[in-house]
């Protein structure tokens, strides 16, 4: 996946947002940003940080400098690094495709913060944090702390595309109070926008989105869709 | 074998002497999914794991496990620690790694069903 080849795929899929998050890693958002400039898509900057408990949180800010500050936060506590032949390159693109150069710590791992830590980092950022796909055994804060802690203030929560509706349904009256997103989680060109959710905002921006969590002003999120952006 | 004993034959440091130390062990499970030791994990068990997050606690509570013990040489987090002494959750600690700590409970006869 490089930056343009997503920005003509979302294009394609005639999608208004979407969210860079790679793993521990905001290296890659400030490219596929400036690939999208003078298109109508708006390019989230944000990571996917894996806590110390091993549970994976959306970080979703509205410019790259804080997405790259809680980045840099989360390789302080990665003392690993990458391997590229067992786990492959860990490439920094541009807005022009071009390899830019590797990035040398394992971002597979997981930092030294906790969730709660993680989750007050990124809004004293100004940031949104999302608990990622909730529906799943693995890295999901359901399966891995059991029960979403009391101390710990989700912004929204994410439930993965191959989520079944039943299973979104329970996951939905279990925490209700909660905005939901649904997301393609795209890790192959094919898949980006395969899954949406649709938001009624004033404008694409992070803030709005925190403001559409909380349901501001007749701001909102519709159900999630079903894939391939039906309902 | 109450948890006083094993933490004493083991020489586990533990937190302030609390009176749930002389609750009987009734096995061992071990786990660090927490939704896995909840729906698993049995009543009277020490509960293994490297999870040092405040649920924990809540985990114990929930299915009144008689100890936690935190292995790999973990630190709990001070809220953990906090919790766990209101709420009467002995919380015991070892460099060792799961497996070689059950060899040694294993030896002392404290089974995952005994």
């Amino acid at each position: 996946m490089s930056p343009r080849r997503i920005i003509r795929e979302a294009l394609r899929r005639e999608l208004d947002m979407l969210a860079v998050t790679d793993h521990n890693s905001a290296e890659n958002t400030g490219a596929v940003i400036r690939a999208a400039e003078g298109s109508t898509i708006r390019v989230i900057p944000g990571l996917e940080v894996c806590s110390m408990e091993e549970v994976h949180i959306l970080a979703l800010f509205e410019t790259v400098p804080p997405a790259l500050r809680l980045q840099q936060e989360v390789y302080d506590g990665i003392p690993s690094m990458n391997n590229p032949e067992v786990f492959g390159m860990q490439v920094i693109a541009n807005e022009f495709d071009e390899v830019e150069g590797f990035q040398e710590r394992l971002l597979i791992g997981a930092t030294e913060m906790s969730v709660d830590e993680v989750v007050r980092r990124i809004h004293e950022l100004d940031g949104v944090a999302i608990a990622s796909h909730v529906d799943r055994q693995s890295y999901g804060i359901l399966g891995q702390l059991g029960f979403i802690p009391d101390t710990v203030r989700f912004d929204a929560l994410e439930v993965s595309a191959s989520a079944s509706e039943g299973e979104v349904h329970r996951l939905m009256r279990q925490y209700d109070g909660y905005a939901f997103v649904r997301n393609s989680d795209a890790h192959a060109l094919d898949q980006v926008g395969a899954q949406t959710t649709s938001v009624f905002l004033e404008q694409p921006t992070v803030r709005e989105l925190a403001r559409a969590f909380r349901r501001e002003n007749g701001r909102k999120v519709a159900a999630p869709a079903g894939r391939e952006g039906g309902s | 074998m109450t948890i006083r004993e094993v933490a004493e034959a083991l020489g586990l440091p533990r937190g302030a002497s609390d009176p749930a130390e002389d609750r009987e062990v009734s096995g061992v499970y071990v786990g660090d999914l927490l939704s896995d030791v909840m729906a698993h994990s049995r009543q009277g068990q020490i509960w293994i794991t490297i999870q040092v997050h405040l649920n924990i606690v809540a985990v114990a509570v929930l299915k009144e496990h008689a100890a936690i013990l935190l292995v790999n040489g973990r630190t709990p987090a001070e809220d953990t620690l906090r919790k766990a002494a209101e709420e009467h959750v002995p919380v015991m600690r070892s460099d060792l790694t799961a497996y070689d700590i059950c060899c040694r409970l294993h030896a002392l006869g404290v089974g995952g069903d005994s």
